[in-house]
């Protein structure tokens, strides 16, 4: 077995790039939690995006407007999901359930002639001094702009719920949408706002998967990333900063999973592919297992039907 | 102004009316899909629905294959709605699905070549077990730490997905098979063969057993205290609290049941139409049974006529697809569909449309 093999600074580097997609999916359905609504179609919008992304990269020639169009196409699924939840009043978890399973055909079926084609490639930073500094250079300076974005994202996010008045309705309603309505606000509006934009967050994520991350189009490419996303939002007990700490500890585990795949350690590549679902699972299990704090940043009209009916 | 205004009491008749609307809505909506293809919208819902019934070369196949396709959706969209009405959202179905299949399967490989009617049962019950282990990790993570059932049994398809790859690359792999990654074929021995009852409609041994399990399950739900407890569940936690029924038993059993029936449908599946385990056995049955579940009303007979009506778009879908060249992708977004207009047009159990004017 030859370790050296592994250099620190470009794992960090794959680090980060596997953690981004699902960052940004975590954070956009944060804000949907926080608003009360619980949209578990995250990997439907997510390869939505992901084909959305790639098809509009490779007709336009640029990557950025195709990460445009992933973020209207998972804000359009979302709005769907919006409609029939926050009008139609049904079932968040069934509804959620069906935008994925739409979301998987749908993007199979629009990626049907898109197989094996390469993307534009989206440009890295390139600061004069600072990126070619050792070590922190390329871990820190020349990465694409888009993984700078996902810690704005995170930080605006942040700001937003904590430090704004919009944020503190946000939260109001997520808590308890009958006194928020009673107050005058308007629930669905704000909700819906919340759902179209947790939709144009897991598009992103899609389409940095296909356009940065692989890059490339395969047919239920996410492979359960959506999921994960739900998940590091529980691990983060619902605080924009510990989604980072999820997210990356799930890039690590891939990334580290997938560099033993390539040294060949003499366990069966399959055995080593299960790993990031098994941390997942067992990440969720440690934050869930503390009751009380588990529950105490839990928005508290999570998931709940609201109809006004005056 | 149009608004909705809830009902008294749900009404019965939209229940059963809705599935239907959905259908039919779905077949509209389906319809602009494929003429957006550029595809005779008619001529593909009528290969679709009509065409496996009626067609003069093909009818005759198509229909020994519906019972082959409805049996396993059938099977588990029967446990994961016992789970659904108590509230107890098991997704990992097709997870289930593949532990039964490799667990069974492995006895069988494990008796190779054993001869004698015993083999079978005895791989049907491995199954089920596989499957019901498979679904008693959420089920213990959830009662034990309060984690998210529906989280934990989806990630856990993920992991089977490997665990197969790891099984037939390594302990199940068939000794004969040139170093394909395969297991041996459980069709060409008797006794690991799943014997068909009545060919012209498809109805293996594994479908006959997913019928009476039907019947079961519809009186342990409508019949027995157990169902009741379920229901209660499912409708008023906090009032089954209040009458003595144990919340962490409730969940243990459904997922127990839903993992138990999943694992079974796997390994029927293994030992009749797909043959041997590769990676490719997994075709999402699992996911497309949680669509049976809801378009049949998460009810037991329900669920057979929406087995039946999901089994006819993969069958008329594959059609489809040799005649007009739609692709089979564009039939799961069909199924997909179906649960989106079901879900919506739920919204008329609950509420109705009622004129008036705007208070001001």
């Amino acid at each position: 077995m030859d370790f050296s093999a592994l250099n620190p600074v470009s794992l960090m580097v794959s680090l980060i790039i596997a953690a981004t997609p699902i960052l940004l999916a975590a954070v956009g359905e944060l804000v949907v939690e926080k608003s009360g609504v619980l949209n578990l179609g995250v990997e439907g919008m997510m390869i939505i995006g992901a084909i959305a992304g790639f098809a509009i990269s490779v007709e336009t020639g640029n990557p950025w407007i195709g990460m445009l169009a992933a973020m209207f196409a998972g804000a359009i699924l979302a709005l769907i999901f919006g409609f029939m939840t926050q009008f139609l009043m049904s079932n968040q978890v069934a509804t959620g359930l069906a935008l994925t399973l739409f979301g998987l055909g749908m993007a199979a079926l629009l990626g049907q002639s898109y197989t094996g084609m390469k993307p534009p490639s989206t440009p890295h930073l390139n600061i004069p001094v600072l990126s070619d500094l050792p070590v922190v250079g390329s871990i820190l300076f020349s990465h694409d702009p888009m993984i700078y974005m996902s810690i704005a994202l995170v930080t605006g996010v942040w700001y937003f719920l904590n430090r704004t008045r919009g944020g503190l309705v946000l939260r109001a309603v997520g808590e308890n949408h009958d006194a928020a309505h009673s107050l005058g606000y308007n629930v669905v509006l704000i909700r819906m706002g919340a759902i179209a934009f947790g939709g144009a967050c897991a598009g992103l994520g899609g389409a940095y998967l296909s356009l940065v991350r692989v890059p490339q189009w395969t047919e239920g490419m996410t492979a359960g990333a959506g999921w994960i996303a739900l998940a590091i939002v529980v691990f983060a007990s619902w605080k924009p900063w510990r989604l980072i700490l999820g997210a990356y500890l799930f890039g690590g585990v891939t990334i580290l999973q997938l560099n033993l795949q390539a040294l060949g350690i003499g366990i069966s590549a399959a055995y080593l592919s299960m790993t990031p679902y098994l941390i997942t699972i067992i990440v969720m299990v440690i934050i869930s297992a503390d009751r009380r704090r588990a529950s105490m940043n839990a928005p508290a009209s999570l998931g709940r039907i609201f109809h006004a009916s005056h | 102004m149009l608004r909705l205004e809830p009902r008294q009491q749900a009404s019965s008749t939209m229940r059963w009316l809705t599935p239907i609307l959905a259908v039919a809505i779905t077949m509209v909506m389906g319809g602009f899909l494929f003429a957006a293809m550029g595809k005779d919208p008619f001529e593909a819902i009528k290969i679709i629905f009509l065409d496996p019934f009626f067609h003069e070369t093909f009818g005759p196949y198509s229909r020994s294959q519906l019972m082959v396709k409805a049996g396993p959706l059938i099977l588990i969209a029967t446990g994961l709605s016992i789970g659904f009405r108590a509230g107890v959202w098991n997704i990992g179905a097709e997870g289930q699905f593949v532990m039964g299949a490799i667990a069974g399967g492995a006895v069988g490989l494990a008796l190779y070549p054993a001869e004698g009617i015993w083999v079978l049962p005895l791989m049907t019950i491995a199954g089920a077990l596989g499957g019901m282990a498979w679904a008693m990790i959420p089920a213990f993570l959830k009662i034990k730490f309060n984690t998210n059932e529906i989280l934990v049994s989806l990630m856990l398809v993920y992991v089977a997905y490997n665990f197969l790859a790891a099984m037939v690359t390594g302990p199940l792999k068939s000794p004969d098979g040139f170093g394909f990654p395969e297991s041996r074929s459980f069709t060409s021995v008797d006794s690991t063969h799943l014997p068909m009852i009545y060919e012209p409609l498809g109805m293996h041994a594994g479908v006959m057993v997913a019928l009476a399990l039907v019947i079961a399950a519809y009186v342990m739900m409508e019949r027995h205290l157990l169902g009741f407890q379920i229901r209660l569940t499912g409708e008023s936690p906090r009032a089954a609290k209040f009458a003595g029924v144990n919340p962490a038993i409730i969940v243990a059993v459904t997922l127990g049941i839903s993992g138990a029936l999943a694992g079974m449908a796997g390994l029927f599946e293994v030992t009749g139409p797909a043959g041997k385990l590769t990676t490719n056995f997994p075709v999402g049955y699992g996911f497309t049974a949680i669509i049976v579940a809801f378009l049949g009303r998460l009810n037991p007979i329900g669920i057979v006529l929406a087995g039946l009506l999901m089994a006819l778009t993969y069958i008329g879908g594959e059609l489809a697809q040799l005649s007009l060249g739609i692709p089979a992708a564009a039939i799961s977004v069909f199924q997909g569909m179906m649960l989106f207009f079901l879900l919506a047009v739920d919204v008329f159990v609950n509420y109705r449309l009622v004129w008036k004017k705007e208070v001001k």
